[in-house]
C-alpha cells in the first residue's frame, strides 16, 4: 500500500498523516506542491490539513491551482482514492473534485476539540468498517469548516449516499459547531473514492492521546 | 485600466461576519442599520486597453479564481 501526502506551503499535518499511515503499515511518501506528475504506483492520495498558503483569498484557494492538483485529479480520475483531512477537504471543494463548499464558522471563532461524529454511510471504503450510526470521537480545528451547499446539492448527497458523517454528540444526537448545511463533517464523490472530512483521524491515533478512533477510519483506506 | 471586482456571499446564504458587524453596530447605538453584508475587493491595474477584453478576461478571473461562484457572487467595475 503506497499512499502519497501533499505538501503546500502552510501544510502543517502531512507529518502526522505520514505516522498515522505508516502506523497502519503503510509506505508513505510526501508529494510537493509544485510537481505537476505523481507516481503510478500510489494507491493513495492524502491532501493534508493546515493553512496552505495562509489560507488567502479562501481557504484552499490557491492551492487548488497549484501543479500537482492537475495530478491529484487524473489520479482520482483513474479510479485511485484520494482523502483530504481538514484543509484537504477544502481544496477538494475548491478544485469541485467534491460538491459544495466550506465557509467561516458560523459563530466566527476558530474550534479545536474533540467532537463526536456519527457515521451517516458505510457503503464506501473509507467507512466500511463501521456501522451506520456508530459513534466516534475525533479532533476537529478549523475556522472554516462551515460545510455549505445548496438545496438540490445536499438532495443528490443523500441519494447518491454521499454524506459520510455528521457531528453529534456522545449519544449520537445532532450537535452542529459550526453551522454546517444538516451538521455534515464529511462527503465523498459519486464514485466514491474521493474522501473529504473537515475532523482529523491522523490525530486520532493513540488511546494516550485521547482517541485511537482515527484507525479503524484510516484502514478503511488500506 | 483598472478593475475593481467585488465579492460578497450570495443572497440565502448566511452571512455570519455581517451579522456580528450588524450586532457590533447596534451595541454602538447606530440603529438605522437594516442589514449588514461584508464582501471582499480586489483591484487590478491591466495594460489591455480595451474595455470589451478586459472584462472578458476579469470575468474568466473571477469564474476561475477570485470567487468561488458556489457561495459568492463577484460585480467588475472597469475604470480607466
Amino acid at each position: 500500500m503506497k499512499v502519497g501526502i501533499v505538501q503546500f506551503p502552510g501544510t502543517n499535518c502531512e507529518y502526522d498523516t505520514q505516522y498515522a499511515f505508516e502506523k497502519l503499515g503503510a509506505q508513505t511518501s510526501i508529494l510537493w506542491h509544485e510537481d505537476a506528475a505523481v507516481a503510478e504506483d500510489l494507491d493513495l492520495i492524502v491532501i493534508a490539513g493546515g493553512f496552505s498558503y495562509g489560507d488567502y483569498l479562501r481557504s484552499g484557494a490557491i492551492a487548488s491551482k497549484s501543479p500537482i492538483m492537475k495530478a491529484v485529479k487524473a489520479h482520482a480520475e483513474a479510479g485511485k482514492k484520494v482523502l483530504g483531512i481538514c484543509n484537504g477537504f477544502q481544496v477538494l471543494t475548491e478544485t469541485h473534485m467534491l460538491p459544495g463548499a466550506l465557509k467561516r464558522n458560523e459563530h466566527l471563532h476558530f474550534i479545536s476539540k474533540h467532537h463526536n461524529l456519527k457515521v451517516a454511510s458505510n457503503a464506501n471504503n473509507f467507512l466500511e468498517k463501521f456501522d451506520n450510526s456508530d459513534v466516534v470521537n475525533i479532533p476537529i480545528a478549523h475556522h472554516d469548516g462551515n460545510f455549505f451547499i445548496d438545496a438540490d446539492g445536499l438532495q443528490e448527497l443523500y441519494d447518491n449516499d454521499q454524506v459520510l458523517l455528521h457531528y453529534c454528540d456522545a449519544q449520537g444526537n445532532i450537535s452542529n459547531p459550526n453551522g454546517s448545511v444538516d451538521s455534515i463533517a464529511g462527503i465523498c464523490n459519486k464514485e466514491k473514492n474521493v474522501f473529504g472530512l473537515m475532523p482529523h483521524p491522523e490525530r486520532a491515533m493513540e488511546e494516550v492521546l485521547g482517541s485511537a478512533d482515527g484507525i479503524k477510519m484510516l484502514e478503511g483506506l488500506m | 485600466m483598472t478593475a475593481i471586482i467585488n465579492i460578497s456571499l450570495k443572497n440565502g446564504v448566511l452571512d455570519s461576519q455581517g451579522k456580528a458587524v450588524h450586532h457590533a453596530l447596534d451595541s454602538l447605538h447606530f440603529e438605522n442599520v437594516e442589514d449588514v453584508r461584508v464582501g471582499r475587493q480586489i483591484v487590478m491595474k491591466l495594460s489591455q486597453t480595451d474595455e470589451a477584453k478586459a472584462l472578458e478576461e476579469v470575468t474568466q478571473m473571477c469564474e476561475d479564481l477570485l470567487a468561488n461562484t458556489v457561495i459568492e457572487d463577484y460585480e467588475i467595475e472597469l475604470v480607466k
